[in-house]
């Protein structure tokens, strides 16, 4: 961390025409208007090799941003991240045996693994997954022997001879198009998908249930996890977040709003409600209040890159957990202490209800996580530094040093300190996500999409 | 932007007044929550959860985890203030327990409206008999409430917004309260109808049928009348 200065690289999630500067930022929609809430990122994402940044919104829409190849004749310039692909993923629908609308707003986009020229990603709204395949055309066909260049039929009688169409390249066009479509699993509110290492399955949690599918097969699923009671009446936990471990394709987590995660087996049983592993930690009765589950429940899980440790987010506390250790986690780190006092009021204005997601950098030494206020904190496993930065106009100015930021809580202020009192509620920081093998993080803060580099393209540690 | 000092502290110490008077219990300095003094803090944090929890049920599809984190938010306020049996009368009735119970009164044709089809489709479409849940009979604070109150299973625990004195004390806020409105029927999709879970047996509990006593004093309350008698009730 220490050798790590951050850049601001921002890149506003614009599907409209973007600016010629090289680090422009720009929202979605027309500029200078109200911020549209379809434009709220809603989910971020990188590939498997971070070549692709994926952000879903509130409308329904995917964007999907592709870095740039490093310019030989500036090296010291890393690839910038432009917009490789727009498309509409969800669209709004109506449940008439509920007389519901499902929201199109994307919850969750997980890359697959490229197994060949075609990328492929799967997003998910509240009740249906849906399998993208992004392709590119460079190239296309040109001189049919029936059709003139601009497709008309000509005049057979024009036609004296036989030709075979050549391959001429063309301007880059990328093409979506939906392969598969999986519905009709949920019957309550997906939170969570994710893709088993095996690269055949992926798995969809809602609230009470886990479901399995094959990536090949949209007309099943298998059920493999179950918390719904017998009585609803007796309901009170929920599920809310879930991932296959990155190396065993039979072990799975997930987490629950009573702030417990359990490890599951799929080679156990079928049905996987009885965990292997629980983790918990006891609560702490000199904190005990009224909300103390809220504060407890999680909003995320991720495994490291190791597999060897998770993390898990709550309303203040980030904690990585050794999958060898039920008893309580090995490291905690508090994202928002200062809030600690504040219960009452985030309670009775729902903030106390807000789903932070965490990421691991890609040598699992430092973690990431939002915060309020446009904040978002970093923490280095090994030399237990913490850093506040925000994500913001003046401070993603290209090339700029991201200043690291401080919120003071009574006493002594220094200048640039932020007061508690002064904190901003609705900007909050829900969704991050950091390259799997650089420097490089994403931050999504509400429909605006930040691109931070480190200033020295470091080595991983 | 300069502000002088001399506001600055003055807007500070104003904010600290008016702090004090309504969330004193965040104070870091009091000890946890539950040892303080708990009328004031509790009742007040019951009164917002009950909005909440009525605000999270009115959605057409209300967000679980929401719910269940409120509800047993509630719970433990609920525990709280259980045993506190040598509780000061509150001085003046909080502003919130009205709005709650005029949400209520409002809410309960549509409320039990949308139950009672929700029910209706279940039973239809499962082929048990459920007899429709009974409104819920909340009326203003300190209103004695009959009515049996079926199995309250876990969310019995919910009461009508508080505030006011009553004769029989706290318990008495929550006896006759007829609670099945909050019972999870409402917030099961009706799809769940449609799939042959497993875990829905024929052991579903059949909500109990109104007696007519229970159906006349409802209607009284819902059309004004003033009855302060508190009807005999099944035994309790």
């Amino acid at each position: 961390m220490p050798c790590v200065t951050w850049l601001g690289r921002d890149r506003g999630a614009a599907p409209g025409p973007l600016d010629e500067a090289p680090c422009s930022e720009g929202e979605l929609g027309v500029p200078g208007l109200a911020q549209c809430t379809a434009d709220i990122i809603s989910t971020v994402e990188f590939n498997h090799t971070g070549e692709l940044l994926a952000t879903g919104d509130k409308g329904g829409r995917v964007v999907i941003f592709q870095r740039e190849p490093e310019s030989k004749n500036a090296p010291h310039s890393q690839g910038e991240y432009d917009v490789y692909s727009t498309f509409q993923s969800h669209e709004p629908e109506f449940d008439y045996l509920k007389s519901l609308e499902i929201e199109e707003k994307i919850n969750k986009i997980k890359w697959l693994p490229q197994q060949n020229a075609a990328h492929s990603l799967l997003s998910t709204n509240d009740k249906t997954i849906k399998l993208w395949k992004i392709t590119e055309r460079d190239k296309r066909p040109e001189g049919y022997n029936l059709k003139d260049e601009e497709g008309k039929l000509k005049d057979l009688s024009t036609v004296t001879s036989l030709q075979v169409p050549v391959l001429k390249p063309m301007d880059l066009m990328v093409e979506v198009s939906p392969r598969r479509i999986f519905a009709n699993g949920h019957t309550y509110h997906i939170n969570s998908i994710s893709v088993n290492s095996d690269c055949e399955t992926y798995m969809s949690a809602d609230d009470l249930r886990i479901n399995l599918w094959h990536l090949a097969v949209t007309d099943r699923s298998f059920n493999i996890v179950d918390i719904k009671p017998a009585n609803m009446e007796d309901l009170t936990e929920v599920i809310t977040a879930s991932e296959f471990h990155p190396h065993h394709c039979n072990l799975f987590v997930y987490s629950s709003s009573k702030g417990s995660l359990r490890l599951c087996d799929m080679r156990a049983a079928a049905l996987c409600d009885r965990h292997s592993k629980l983790f918990e930690e006891p609560e702490d009765p000199s904190s005990r209040s009224f909300f103390s589950e809220i504060i407890s429940s999680v909003s995320d899980v991720k495994f490291s890159h190791s597999g060897r440790y998770m993390l898990t987010r709550d309303y203040l506390t980030v904690k990585v957990w050794d999958l060898n250790m039920e008893a309580r986690p090995i490291e905690t780190y508090q994202v928002h202490d200062y809030l600690r006092s504040k219960l009452c009021s985030l309670y009775e204005n729902d903030c106390i209800f807000d789903k932070f997601e965490c990421a691991w950098n890609g040598s699992d030494s430092v973690i990431m996580t939002g915060a309020y206020n446009n904040f978002f904190r970093m923490f280095d496993r090994n030399s237990k530094r913490d850093v506040t930065l925000e994500a913001s106009r003046e401070s993603s100015k290209p090339r700029a040093v991201l200043k690291p930021r401080r919120v003071c809580v009574g006493g002594k202020r220094r200048r640039d300190d932020v007061s508690v009192d002064s904190l901003d509620f609705t900007k909050k920081i829900l969704h991050t996500a950091w390259h799997p093998a650089e420097n490089i993080i994403a931050i999504a803060a509400t429909n605006n999409l930040y691109i931070f580099q480190d200033k020295v393209n470091s080595d991983m540690h | 932007m300069m502000l002088s000092k001399g506001l600055k502290r003055k807007r500070e110490e104003e904010e600290k007044e008016a702090l004090e008077v309504d969330a004193w219990w965040l104070d870091p300095g009091l000890p946890a929550v539950t040892q303080a003094p708990p009328t004031l803090a509790s009742s007040s944090l019951f009164d917002l959860s009950v909005l909440k929890l009525h605000h999270s049920l009115r959605q057409s599809e209300p967000d679980l985890r929401h719910l269940v984190l409120v509800v047993n938010t509630l719970r433990r306020i609920q525990a709280s203030m259980a045993p506190a049996v040598t509780l000061p009368p509150v001085p003046s009735p909080p502003i919130v327990p009205n709005v709650a119970d005029n949400l209520l009164a409002s809410s309960d044709a549509t409320l039990s409206a949308s139950m009672a089809s929700l029910l209706e489709d279940l039973s239809h479409i499962e082929g048990l008999s459920q007899a429709p849940q009974p409104l819920a009979d909340e009326g203003p604070p300190g209103r004695p409430v009959g009515g049996t109150s079926p199995n309250l299973g876990a969310l019995d625990l919910l009461g009508p917004a508080t505030g006011c004195l009553l004769d029989d004390g706290l318990e008495g806020l929550f006896e006759d309260i007829d609670t099945s409105m909050y019972d999870s029927e409402l917030w099961v999709p009706a799809s769940e109808g449609l799939k042959p879970a497993p875990e829905d047996g024929p052991g579903k509990e059949g909500a109990p049928e109104l007696d007519e006593a229970e159906l006349d004093y409802l209607m009284d309350m819902l059309v004004g009348t003033q009855a302060l008698e508190r009807p005999p009730g099944p035994g309790r």
